[in-house]
């Protein structure tokens, strides 16, 4: 049986906030007399998620995503309630933890930034106890994996983001975590580097069965690495399950486009009892539930002539982004 | 702690920075005149202050001038090491970037406290050093064992005060978010550790001495020198460099706690 490694029961953890009138008397009297209020940003929260699992935190700005993730990572103590995380409490920060986790955030860097990259890999190699020759052999394979090579001897400024972003990612992976936390890390990057970068976590996966919890707005780095989601809204989870489902429950119909040979055949199959969202000329749209597709479309290739047909997927961006603004799903 | 790894550790730390800063050679040449500069000035101001009688608070210029030097040497740890690590903790905690040091498996006020450094400071090092030896010729100083000891002993409490009220400060930053201002003032205080501490009035020698111990810094070591101190004196500048370095640390550790990082 996959053992828990994160394990989150009653979290809940308040900041004091202040605020400011508008305009110079706002100001003014900001400065004199500052009124602060404890805002609760993430309120009685209980989740657990076992080794090697990839779980995506889903949830609009400001919803609570990144300050989980740092109070997992240690970083924030909490208000109430309690963390383990591979057994330790995370806000202690013991030496065996910080061996065992990383953090990764796509809007923050800790690569040297005049140097090359691979001075600031020498640097934490030292920091995790590593020789030079355990360093040099993990770099090695590291890269290989990221594909990166004479970047490696670039000064940090003079590297693309994308090519920043890997040689991030070899930094903070040099000690072997067993936990990642990654915090958008492909914000910014193209489509291309997005891609490497899915790629590269999920061989890291793979290959060392490490756990993974990330955030992100991009939904394809959702939907290709996660299975489950959890989603925050408003400091609470509003769901916790398998994305499939999620989807599913969001999503039960297909749109098919169908180009036919003829108009006639087109018209014909406008009026054969299908859900109908648009026709033009030979072309015509149907709404299919997701549970009747084959059967449907078997019905069609069958009775009508069909030139070609598209399968087209509802855009995941508008499913999930009904998901952010709802408290709860009940799948 | 493990010593030989936090002595690894350090030499990176020396290595890197080292080889950030010979990135920009032309910044380097100009700190280094700046150095220059800057001790023929003060030199200069201060013989100007010695020109009516001779005496400054019973200070000789002569002597007067190993304060200059002890001054000179601290102000160039200073522009060696606090200066670049320790005001880059307001930074990192405005940034949200101490959260890299925090998850490192290393002691994070080791870390935030020497992990750059600026070499045309040393340049101030050694001209200070220079100084110091040539005050030791003109004021016939006697160079022996206990005379060392104690030297070493005074000077290395002054570093421990001055970084301990310079981190102090840069630890507030952690409630206070900027406080580049109050280092600044301590910066400018500091410009008073060039004089002698009886030059001063009563109550400035109360307040250099219990509020911020200015003068511990470069008046002790001084007269450690000259010959001039008292055993209390190094005692009591033993016992408030400790006290001051154990409560920067509590407090740090304290500090953390309310560590909130930056928003993303």
């Amino acid at each position: 049986m996959v053992q828990n490694i994160i394990d989150v029961r009653n979290l809940s953890k308040s900041f004091d906030i202040s605020s400011k009138e508008p305009g110079l008397k706002g100001t003014i009297k900001h400065f004199f007399n500052r009124k602060t209020k404890s805002l609760k940003v993430i309120k009685d929260i209980s989740f657990e998620i076992k080794e090697g699992e990839i779980v995506g935190f889903l949830g609009a700005n400001g919803a609570g995503k990144t300050t989980i993730l740092k109070m997992l990572c240690g970083l924030i103590y909490p208000s109430e309630g309690s963390i383990l995380v591979s057994g330790h409490l995370p806000f202690r920060r013991k030496g065996n933890f910080l061996k065992n986790i990383t953090l990764i955030m796509g809007q923050k860097q800790q690569l040297i930034w005049d140097l090359p990259p691979i001075e600031s890999f020498y640097l934490n190699a030292s920091i995790y106890d590593l020789d030079k020759f355990e360093a040099k052999k993990r770099i090695k394979k590291l890269s290989e994996m990221l594909e990166i090579d004479e970047e490696l001897f670039i000064p940090v400024r003079k590297l693309s983001l994308g090519q920043r972003m890997k040689s991030e990612l070899l930094a903070a992976l040099i000690h072997e975590p067993n936990i990642l936390f990654l915090d958008e890390p492909t914000l910014g990057l193209d489509i291309n580097a997005q891609r490497n970068l899915r790629k590269f976590l999920k061989k890291y996966n793979k290959d060392t069965n490490a756990t993974i919890c990330l955030t992100s707005h991009y939904m394809k780095d959702i939907t290709s690495l996660c299975e489950r989601v959890i989603c925050v809204h408003e400091g609470r989870i509003s769901y916790d399950g398998k994305l499939n489902l999620l989807l599913k429950k969001l999503s039960p119909v297909k749109e098919i486009l169908i180009v036919c040979r003829s108009e006639k055949d087109a018209t014909r199959l406008e009026s054969s009892g299908f859900t109908v969202k648009n026709k033009i000329k030979n072309e015509i749209t149907l709404k299919i539930e997701n549970n009747s597709i084959t059967s449907s479309l078997k019905t069609i290739l069958n009775n009508f002539d069909i030139e070609d047909l598209f399968i087209n997927e509802p855009p995941i961006d508008e499913i999930i982004g009904k998901v952010l603004i709802k408290k709860d799903y009940d799948i | 702690m493990n010593l030989r790894k936090y002595l690894e550790v350090y030499n990176k730390f020396l290595h890197t920075s080292l080889a950030s800063e010979l990135e920009y050679k032309t910044n380097i040449l100009i700190d280094l005149i700046t150095a220059i500069l800057s001790l023929i000035g003060s030199i200069f101001l201060l013989s100007i202050f010695f020109q009516n009688n001779g005496y400054i608070g019973g200070w000789k210029f002569e002597q007067a001038l190993i304060i200059q030097a002890i001054y000179t040497i601290l102000n160039g740890i200073t522009n060696t090491w606090f200066n670049p690590n320790l005001t880059e903790i307001v930074k990192h905690i405005r940034e949200g970037t101490l959260d890299f040091v925090l998850l490192k498996p290393i002691d994070s006020q080791f870390f935030i406290s020497l992990k750059k450094i600026n070499p045309s400071g040393i340049l101030e090092i050694i001209l200070g050093f220079f100084l110091l030896f040539f005050c030791i010729k003109i004021n016939q100083i006697n160079l022996n064992l206990s005379f060392l000891t104690l030297s070493l002993i005074t000077i290395s409490c002054s570093i421990c005060i001055l970084y301990s009220l310079w981190f102090f400060i840069s630890t507030t930053t952690i409630w206070f978010v900027k406080t580049w201002n109050a280092i600044e003032v301590l910066r400018s205080f500091l410009y008073i550790g060039r004089f002698p501490l009886n030059s001063f009035s009563f109550s400035l020698r109360v307040f250099f001495s219990i509020f911020i111990p200015i003068t511990f810094i470069t008046t002790i070591p001084s007269e450690v020198f000259l010959g001039l101190s008292q055993v209390w004196k190094i005692l009591l500048e033993v016992f408030v460099a400790t006290v001051f370095l154990v409560t920067s640390r509590k407090f740090w550790l304290f500090a953390l706690k309310f560590y909130s990082s930056a928003s993303s």
